[in-house]
């Protein structure tokens, strides 16, 4: 059974290279077959793996598949092998299950496309790459998978690439990853170096072995990691590539940047927990990354109107409380948070794509309106995602996931009370941009007639979806609401139970009753401003100060601003100014003085028998002197 | 025997495209195709018998050998001799000799018979370097490869073919000559030393030299490698005359040329000179790395697609170099990984811009640009290259480029390690700017061209494959480049004291056959 391990990564792979090498020539209905079916295979197959986990788990609670040796150069040996526990089997199911029903809701939103055989072959590339990305049993191979994800990530924002606006935002997701990335590999080399290996358990435990708590050595490895988590993850200071990512295909935003390649940085992170826990200065890292981020990211999602941003914006600020969760030590809390918001987050952007078509193309929130009415499914269903995004208490997944997280970066010895706070006030960030959301897209007057209505193909993965939203966070649940532990139990045996409560710490009904309070103040602020009295928005904004802070957070805290005068305009003035390679001009140089050596002397060729006589005489008197005197 | 084989079919071959040329266009690229792909065949044969080989220990170094003696009196021998580093960059330089070929069955109109002349002898001459083992021979033999690639850019050039070949000319002429003035240097040396002129490798192995001589003729060496490698600041000729030659020109010059001179600091400077390789390497180190970003900033900066590609050769090169004077197992195979995959990329990448330029007859950023829509394949495949150049996992240059990093690391010379790896993110500046300006974008200029014919699939349908090969599974590579490999880590192991450096001796000589002895 386990055997059929290396089936789910290998299905989607195939799929990709058949749609590459024959796509252009089989029918639409092909295309789906081999888009879909092979993702779909890919989740039949983990469902049934998951079962047997569950069941009647391998020895050790792990399994691996070894598939042949990559290299094998003096000691360095990496191993194409796959590595299945509870973590990465869980991810694994998340990814196969998202991922088919997003390709399922393509197969009808892609519907015409001049690029529909090539849409489908980078979704079933990049499914491939990211179960790599999980199910690698080392470093390296992550590593393959990490950086497929971000050229498929790059193929599929770019994919209506006739749009240079386009190009832009891909060049721009892929450049600002590597940039992560860099740090990732430089990470590799550190490990390998002191460690000797790059295969993940055995890492783990030569490191927990050799290294005290603290070394140095721990925190390069664990912050190197962390470079390239914030990459791939658009955590500070790399998030800026996220909001423009928006400009690829949204089932693309929905699959890729929202529920699952945005979150690999959180499951790296988790994947070598062992080696954070090594270095304090590293957990404490990764958590005020994930508390400043989900707080700036959260100011920038109020003030955009593009729907899509909105949500990438809601985005790192969602990924910012999972690592929020990692750095407190909370392990499985954040894959809790990881597995819900691939839920709803997906959710959220297929029913932007729906609007979106609805509405002739139209991004803006502003611009929609009212509709509730035109859409009833896809109003309920993306309510149903806001509100668990929001967090609205006990009936949504978002809710459990979330307070968990906000409990234990209160209670955990890694956190505080100031990451805490960070973290309550992010709930009410986020009450109040979603229902914003909501409430300005889907309530009010029709400002644009739908011209578009989506067929169930489009409709049941938002139904699906809609439900786990709900349902999905009935696996874990605080002592005072049923007390359920399934999911940390699950995943027990390969994250470690959460660091013991300080003594002294809040208690997690009072945590939740915070919670609950900043949602709710978040929330009626969005339903006073934009329900009962829209023009109080419109005095609040009016003020100078008021509309710089606006423009402030609209641009991201001007990062992007930033980013251009410090690196991109130096590097690509560079580049303009030294086009012809002033290392050349030496050697022209050198031409040149010969060149002029050579007019110098030709204008003593002169055919007239004086000069001649003259140049020798001259020259003997020279020699003869020479001679004599020397 | 087979050696004498490999360069006499080429040569022949040459000779023979040149005659029929008179009257045909077909039958030259018909021969020199036959001829090639005869070439391939054999190394591939011997590459099959390659691990029979290395279990054969008592063999000595060599796998083949043909030692005749040519001109007894100055000890000069005509001796080839393979092992598993010149079998690997054999088979790469007849693999992409084939693609050559075939790269050239349209682009080239005129003078076809000279044309196959000259590029059947371009590999007679790399066949031979790669293979002698006699100073004097592989000298002749490098000489051998640089006039026809002359002619080949002087004739069938672009716009400024005539400054490029002329450039080109000059730059490996006079670094040409300053080794044969080493060479000669290391040869009354030896005579001083022992009585007996001998310009045999394995006796020149075993030269004693003071300190600083040493350090003088390592560098006449070292600056004609230097050069054809190209390492910064000797690469201005690299990229006018990868621009500025045909098709076939650029993908023997990046692919296999450029490899002439890795392959000669493998070979002779580190086993010759140990010692003042040391020395040199924090030099070498050091122009290693800022040829890597360099290179990469510039080929980001042009705007001709070939110059970008060009440029992009001194930034891949540079991490060979790299690897060469770490010294250590890892950055010796990711360098060889490195030479052999950006072999192949970048021959593609040179032959994907030689198919624009036939399609579209411009090279210019500006004038090109989405051609996907009309070309998808060609975009595809494109991409494909684009992606192994930027070091992308699971093709050829990342491994290599991960190897070097490792081996770099791993010396402790944590700098440079993360200055190349810098390099290796300014690469996807290049390679996206590649990808954007050929095919993504708008299609301003209505371009409507006609995507790859399927002699161009057969082209590049195995290129693909092997990148792929050489990313998921290096390890025959490794295997066959392992016996030499340990015979250049002893050689340079640290300090090398003379009781190792006898040993290092022993095992790289050879038993002298007596007179003409030509091993099966």
């Amino acid at each position: 059974m386990y055997s059929l391990l290396w089936l789910i990564p290998a299905l989607p792979f195939a799929g990709a290279l058949i749609l590459m090498i024959a796509g252009p020539r089989i029918s639409p209905r092909a295309v789906k077959a081999v888009g879909a079916g092979s993702v779909c295979v890919s989740t039949v197959i983990s469902i049934l793996l998951m079962f047997r986990f569950i069941v009647a788990p391998p020895p050790n609670h792990a399994f691996v598949q070894h598939l042949w040796t990559w290299i094998d150069v003096a000691g360095f040996h990496p191993h194409v092998s796959l590595y299945l526990d509870s973590l990465s089997m869980l991810m694994a199911l998340v990814v196969c299950f998202v991922g088919f029903l997003i390709h399922l809701y393509s197969t009808e939103f892609m519907e015409g496309d001049e690029g529909y055989s090539r849409f489908f072959a980078y979704m079933n590339l990049f499914v491939g790459s990211m179960l790599t990305l999980l199910l690698g049993a080392n470093l390296l191979l992550l590593f393959l998978g990490w950086e497929g994800v971000g050229l498929c990530s790059y193929l599929l924002i770019g994919f209506w690439y006739t749009d240079p606006a386009n190009g832009r935002a891909a060049r721009k997701a892929f450049y600002v990853t590597r940039v992560g990335d860099t740090a990732f590999i430089i990470g590799l080399f550190l490990l390998f170096t002191h460690l000797g290996t790059l295969n993940i358990q055995a890492l783990m435990q030569r490191a927990t072995a050799q290294w005290p708590v603290g070394t140095p050595l721990a925190m390069a490895a664990g912050l190197l990691l962390l470079g390239g988590a914030v990459g791939k993850s658009a955590q500070l200071p790399l998030q800026t590539w996220l909001p423009d990512a928006m400009a690829g295909p949204t089932p693309t935003s929905a699959l890729i940047h929202a529920a699952t390649m945005v979150t690999a940085g959180v499951y790296l992170i988790a994947r070598t927990h062992a080696l954070f826990m090594l270095s304090p200065v590293s957990m404490h890292a990764v958590a005020i990354v994930g508390a400043a981020t989900l707080i700036l990211a959260g100011f920038s999602a109020l003030t955009q109107e593009d729907i899509k941003r909105i949500l990438a914006y809601s985005t790192i600020s969602q990924i910012g409380y999972m690592f929020l969760a990692l750095g407190v030590g909370a392990w499985s809390a954040g894959i809790f948070h990881f597995m819900t918001h691939a839920f709803f987050k997906a959710l959220l952007f297929l029913g932007a794509g729906i609007v979106i078509n609805a509405c002739h193309h139209e991004h803006s929130i502003f611009k929609m309106g009212g509709l509730r009415k035109e859409l009833p499914v896809t109003f309920w269903t993306y309510l149903i995602a806001g509100c668990s995004l929001a967090g609205v208490p006990l009936v949504t997944a978002g809710f459990y996931s979330k307070g968990l997280i906000i409990f234990q970066a209160g209670a955990s010895t890694y956190g505080s009370r100031a990451l805490w706070l960070a973290a309550v006030v992010g709930v009410f960030l986020t009450a109040l941009y979603t229902f914003r959301m909501i409430f300005v897209a889907f309530f009010g007057d029709a400002q644009t007639p739908v011209s578009h209505k989506p067929g169930w193909s489009m409709k049941i993965p938002c139904i699906v979806l809609a439900a786990l939203s709900i349902v999905g966070g009935l696996v874990e649940t605080p002592r005072f609401l049923g007390d359920i532990h399934a999911f940390s139990n699950y995943l027990h045996s390969a994250l470690p139970a959460a660091a013991s409560a300080a003594p002294g710490a809040m208690s997690e009904g009072a945590s939740e009753a915070y919670v609950t309070l900043a949602f709710l103040i978040g929330f009626f602020i969005a339903y006073w401003l934009y329900i009962r009295n829209r023009a109080l928005v419109e005095s609040l904004s009016a003020p100078a100060v008021c509309k710089a802070l606006h423009r402030f957070w609209h641009s991201d805290w001007a990062m992007d601003w930033l980013y251009d005068r410090v690196f991109v305009q130096p590097i690509m003035g560079l580049a303009r100014v030294d086009k012809a390679d002033v290392v050349d001009s030496i050697y022209d140089g050198a031409a040149y003085l010969s060149e002029a050596l050579y007019r110098g002397l030709r204008q003593t060729e002169t055919g007239r028998v004086r000069w001649y006589a003259a140049g020798i005489v001259a020259g003997s008197v020279i020699f003869v002197a020479l001679v004599l005197f020397l | 025997m087979i050696l004498i084989w490999l360069i006499a079919i080429l040569l022949v071959a040459g000779a023979l495209a040149w005659l029929t040329g008179r009257w045909s266009k077909r039958a030259p690229r018909w021969i020199s195709l036959v001829a090639v792909s005869a070439d391939f065949v054999i190394a591939l044969v011997l590459w099959s018998r390659f691990g029979a080989h290395v279990s054969l220990a008592s063999h000595g170094p060599w796998m083949e050998q043909v030692n005749w003696s040519w001109v007894p009196q100055w000890g000069i021998h005509f001796h080839l001799a393979m092992d598993g580093l010149s079998l690997l960059l054999l088979l790469l330089s007849f693999f992409l000799g084939i693609i050559s070929v075939l790269a050239s069955w349209r682009e080239i109109q005129d003078k076809v018979g000279f044309f196959h002349l000259n590029l059947m002898w371009i590999l007679a001459g790399i066949a031979g370097v790669f293979l002698a083992v006699d100073l004097f021979l592989f000298y002749f033999a490098w000489e051998l490869m640089l006039v026809p690639m002359f002619f080949l850019i002087a004739i069938w050039g672009h716009e400024r073919r005539v400054y490029a070949a002329i450039k080109f000319f000059i730059f490996t002429q006079l670094s040409g000559l300053l080794m044969l003035v080493a060479i000669l240097a290391l040869y009354f040396i030896h005579h001083a030393q022992t009585g007996q002129y001998s310009f045999e490798y394995g006796d020149l192995l075993g030269t004693r030299l003071p300190v600083h001589t040493a350090l003088l003729i390592m560098l006449g060496f070292f600056v004609a490698f230097a050069v054809k490698l190209p390492m910064f600041p000797f690469h201005p000729w690299l990229p006018d005359a990868h621009t500025e030659a045909p098709t076939a020109g650029s993908i023997i010059l990046a692919g296999l040329l450029l490899k002439t001179g890795a392959y000669g600091l493998l070979r002779f400077v580190i086993p010759l000179f140990p010692g003042a390789a040391h020395r040199f390497a924090p030099i070498a180190l050091v122009l290693a790395i800022v040829g890597i970003i360099y290179g990469a900033v510039l080929a980001f900066g042009q705007t001709d697609l070939k110059r970008l590609v060009a440029y992009t050769s001194v930034s891949h090169l540079g991490f060979v170099l790299l690897g060469i004077f770490t010294f250590n197992s890892w950055a010796l195979d990711g360098a060889l990984m490195g030479m052999i995959a950006h072999g192949i990329s970048t021959g593609a990448l040179f032959m994907i811009c030689g198919q624009l330029q036939e399609r579209t007859h411009t090279r210019e950023v500006g004038r090109l640009g989405g051609l996907w829509s009309t070309a998808p394949r060609m975009g595809g495949v494109a991409m494909f290259f684009a992606m192994g150049s930027m070091g992308l996992p699971g093709l050829g240059d990342f491994v290599g480029e991960f190897l070097v990093l490792v081996g770099t690391y791993k010396a402790h010379m944590i700098g440079l390690t993360v200055a190349a790896a810098i390099g290796i993110l300014l690469s996807t500046l290049y390679a996206l700017r590649f990808i954007q300006s050929g095919f993504h974008g708008p299609n301003v200029n209505q371009w409507s061209v006609p995507d790859l014919v399927p002699r161009e699939v057969v082209q590049v349908a195995p290129m693909i494959a092997i990148l792929l090969w050489l990313g998921l599974y290096p390890q025959p590579i490794f295997n066959t480049f392992k016996p030499t490999r340990e015979a250049i880590e002893k050689a340079i192991a640290p300090a090398p004291s003379p009781a190792l450096s006898a040993r290092v001796v022993s095992r790289l000589q050879l038993p002298r056959p007596p007179g003409v002895v030509a091993r099966r």
